[in-house]
């Protein structure tokens, strides 16, 4: 009779470590660990002792000293009393402003000129090619120089504008007579509230509360609005028939934030020259527009690729087979080829936003104080703390950068494809 | 019989022309271009923009003057030429500096340099742009980057032959070990180049320099700028972040826990933060983190730099090319009983890096408008460094649109051919039959 026995057991060898795939990952991973160990060690005890070598100590003490210098553009209150910290936090408002002013119009006109290009005019989709080649291949901090050059030799003197003693009318203002570019800086209306409930102090800066108010009431029409909408979905669910919502959706948002506006007393102050300058409106400065103009054109061509690619890649026969479903257009594009072509959009377009906000730090070419201006530029400058202060910069932007992608993760997850 | 049909044709009728709103330019003009009334108010509208643009274009191109010694001199001939008050353009700007703008402050007599390394970095690239060029060329593509940098910043050609012979020694080393044990081997393999590079190469570099001097003139980092720079840097960087970008890829896609996240945390870390901050490392920080009084090459920091920071966005497109082959390829590859790197050799990676072409040429083209960024820790690039420096002499002060366009124009023409090359490389390498 034929025995079975089992095979013998091997006994551990220390060669297994190498030869076994059940334990070489482990090797692998020890050694991987005790070299960035070492790598890292080797790093930290160098800078320990450059520090010593010069004399210089490892704190941020300094955001606490008086900063000292002038800021042209603020959010918030500042002068040039208040610490470098609150001086870094301007430059993160800045910062951070540029790159939502940017976010937003690029989205805009990036989904023009893309949607534009797929267009069946000839003349329009090469303008358009032409557009976001020209722009693509041309590096953004040309088209920065480029646009502040426009603003500061090509448009007039805040003194052109000015009627002459002998009755010749200066130049007239723009759109409408509500905005005059400058060589300066760019006069804009300033929204003001005549009934303003004031501003409520939140220790480090003070938020106004009519803007609250404007919040709220935001708010309110979002939320009456999605109930609305259940509300016809659940009818529709019952009797077949989806009754229009289209006008008291737009009611709905329309009707708070105007009775808000109206309460408040809402009105526009328009920029008036008096003696050199223009005062009542806000002055913003060329550096600003410059950027803006640049991040959002630069920006744009991407986003513009960005959404022909999404559009292109919803095959023909999903919009063919809503149509034989008996969809009209607008559902079809609702329900059908938005939700698909969104899913392929949103990704690359969120790291488009991403690179805009890193790409803001190019303020530095024209003089906008920014958060590499203010931390990485003067205070680092004044207070000789380089490594805390490029430390500190790249700790912020990557904190933004990791909040924008976290958002995208949690958008993403929730359209994702259901797949096994 | 009588014929009762009397009417029965014959004969065809020859075919009637189109009517004139069918054929030719017109159907085209109705089809392209009004077809419709938003049609015609966008082509209306196309037609507009276009107009404005010339109008105000063309009058300052036409009033050109391409030679003049300084701004001033240019201006008076605009006037004489085109009356009081015309504006034109000023070209003899780029007439006169264009070497500036190409090669920085590099010596005069010394030009030949940069033009014969750029010609051969052209031979050196030819078999790895296109394949129709015999293998054997690769030996010179992998020799070029010590002969390229010989030639740029001169010196002792045997510095860049005694670093180059690092790697010869790295394979002996293989070589010599490998009957021994592989791991042995790779270990030998890693080690020798490195103890060959920290404590031979430099004595060895002066013996062979004293027997045999062949050397060139030796010129400083800091003469360095313009297009040459940006190539410079540009290339290098290509080259070096396209392996590492693989590494951190497959680094990222990897089992061990240990790995993947370092690999997750450095390409998050460096997508991070902008480019500028890491070049304010480069120039401010190193020195922190370095043995104390250490000290090296301004370029050289950059270049590792940016270096890093291209490598985690090639990374990034690279885990896309990973992550979109199917499922199948990799237990194909295991059920082949290919080991990790023949599978990844084999199977894995020629096909994500197919798909990742376009990704990879984009990254490279953003790479190379970045060096432009150089300008911000006191290098010379072309767009800001070199144009401010024109315009600090006092012949050329006050002149902005010139050099923005010939440098923007130089730009788009580099940029503009590695998009329309990835486009031919995409093409070539189509396997699928759609």
């Amino acid at each position: 009779m034929a025995v079975i026995t089992d095979v013998p057991k091997e006994s551990f060898r220390l060669s297994m470590l190498i030869y076994d795939t059940r334990y070489r990952s482990l090797t692998i991973q020890v050694v991987v660990f005790f070299l960035v160990m070492a790598g890292a060690a080797w790093l930290v005890d160098n800078a320990y002792r450059n520090l010593q070598l010069l004399g210089k100590d490892f704190n941020f003490s300094f955001l606490w000293t008086r900063a000292g210098y002038d800021i042209p553009q603020v959010l918030i209150e500042y002068t040039n009393d208040s610490t470098h910290g609150r001086a870094m936090l301007i430059g993160l408002l800045n910062t951070l402003l540029v790159a939502f002013l940017g976010c937003l119009a690029a989205t805009v006109l990036g989904i023009f000129v893309g949607v534009l290009r797929l267009s069946k005019n000839w003349l329009v989709g090469r303008l358009m090619t032409v557009y976001v080649e020209m722009f693509r291949n041309v590096p953004l901090l040309l088209w920065i120089l480029l646009i502040y050059t426009v603003f500061i030799e090509a448009t007039p003197g805040p003194n052109a504008y000015r009627t002459l003693p002998d009755g010749t009318p200066g130049m007239s203002m723009q759109l409408f007579d509500t905005i005059a570019v400058t060589n300066r800086y760019t006069a804009v209306p300033d929204p003001l509230f005549s009934r303003s409930l004031g501003e409520i102090s939140l220790g480090l800066f003070n938020v106004s509360v009519d803007l609250l108010a404007l919040i709220a009431a935001l708010l309110l029409s979002f939320f009456a609005n999605r109930a609305l909408l259940a509300n016809a979905t659940r009818v529709q669910e019952a009797t077949g028939d989806r009754p229009v919502t289209w006008w008291k959706s737009l009611l709905i948002w329309i009707v708070p934030v105007v009775a808000v506006l109206v309460a408040l007393g809402f009105h526009l102050a328009y920029p008036r020259l008096q003696g050199f300058n223009f005062v009542d409106g806000i002055n913003v400065s060329n550096s600003l527009m410059a950027l803006w103009l640049a991040l959002t054109l630069y920006t744009a061509a991407f986003i513009a690729e960005i959404v022909r690619a999404g559009i292109m890649a919803i095959s023909k026969g999903q919009s063919e087979a809503a149509f034989a479903l008996g969809l009209r257009p607008g559902r079809t594009m609702n329900l059908v080829i938005l939700p698909q072509a969104l899913r392929v959009i949103i990704p690359p377009l969120i790291s488009q936003y991403l690179n805009l906000t890193k790409n803001s730090s190019l303020a530095i070419a024209v003089g906008y104080l920014d958060l590499r201006g203010t931390l990485g530029g003067i205070t680092l400058n004044q207070t000789g703390r380089e490594l805390e202060c490029v430390l500190l910069m790249m700790l912020i932007y990557l904190i933004i950068s990791l909040v924008i992608s976290g958002v995208m993760n949690v958008y993403n997850a929730s359209v994702k494809l259901k797949e096994r | 019989m009588t014929r009762t049909a009397t009417f029965v044709r014959d004969q065809m009728l020859a075919p009637m022309e189109p009517p004139l709103t069918e054929k030719g330019a017109v159907k085209w003009v109705r089809e392209n271009l009004f077809s419709g009334w938003f049609n015609s108010i966008l082509t209306i509208l196309g037609l507009f923009a276009i107009y404005w643009l010339v109008a105000s274009a063309w009058p300052w191109l036409r009033n050109s003057v391409w030679t003049a010694d300084n701004l001033a001199e240019c201006r008076a001939v605009i006037q004489a030429t085109w009356g009081e008050g015309a504006t034109g353009a000023c070209w003899a700007v780029i007439r006169e500096r264009w070497t500036q703008f190409i090669y920085g402050f590099y010596p005069n007599h010394l030009y030949w340099r940069p033009n014969l390394a750029m010609v051969l970095m052209f031979v050196a690239l030819a078999p790895v742009l296109f394949t129709q060029i015999p293998r054997k060329a690769l030996w010179f593509a992998a020799v070029y980057p010590g002969l390229g940098y010989w030639l740029l910043w001169g010196g002792t050609l045997w510095f860049p032959v005694v670093a180059l012979a690092g790697f010869a020694v790295g394979y002996a080393a293989y070589r010599a070990l490998a009957p021994v044990n592989v791991i042995v081997a790779a270990v030998g393999a890693v080690l020798a180049p490195v103890l060959w590079w920290l404590f031979l190469a430099g004595p060895i570099t002066g013996i062979l320099a004293d027997i045999v001097p062949l050397s060139l003139e030796t010129v400083r980092s800091d003469r360095f700028g313009g297009f040459v720079l940006s190539v410079i840097i540009g290339i290098t960087a290509i080259s070096l972040s396209l392996p590492l970008g693989i590494a951190l890829a497959l680094g990222r896609q990897s089992d061990m826990f240990l790995v993947k996240s370092l690999s997750v945390v450095f390409i998050e870390f460096i997508r991070g933060v902008p480019l500028i901050t890491l070049l304010f490392t480069a120039s401010l920080l190193l020195n922190y983190f370095l043995p104390p009084g250490s000290n090296f090459d301004i370029i050289l920091r950059v270049v590792i730099m940016v270096t890093l920071f291209a490598s985690a966005y090639i990374a990034e497109v690279i885990r896309g090319g990973l992550a979109a082959l199917p499922k199948g390829q990799y237990e194909a590859a295991d059920a082949l009983g290919l080991n990790y790197w023949q599978a990844q050799r084999l199977i894995i990676l020629p096909q994500a890096l197919k798909i990742s072409i376009p990704g990879i040429v984009s990254s490279f083209i953003g790479l190379f408008k970045d060096t432009t960024l150089v300008v911000f820790v006191g290098l010379l690039d072309p767009l800001k460094g070199i144009t401010d420096a024109v315009r600090a002499s006092t012949d050329w002060k006050g002149i902005y649109w010139e050099p923005y366009i010939f440098v923007g124009t130089l730009f788009f023409i580099f940029c503009f051919g590695m998009s329309r090359y990835s486009m031919y490389l995409e093409r070539k390498l189509k396997t699928d039959h759609r």
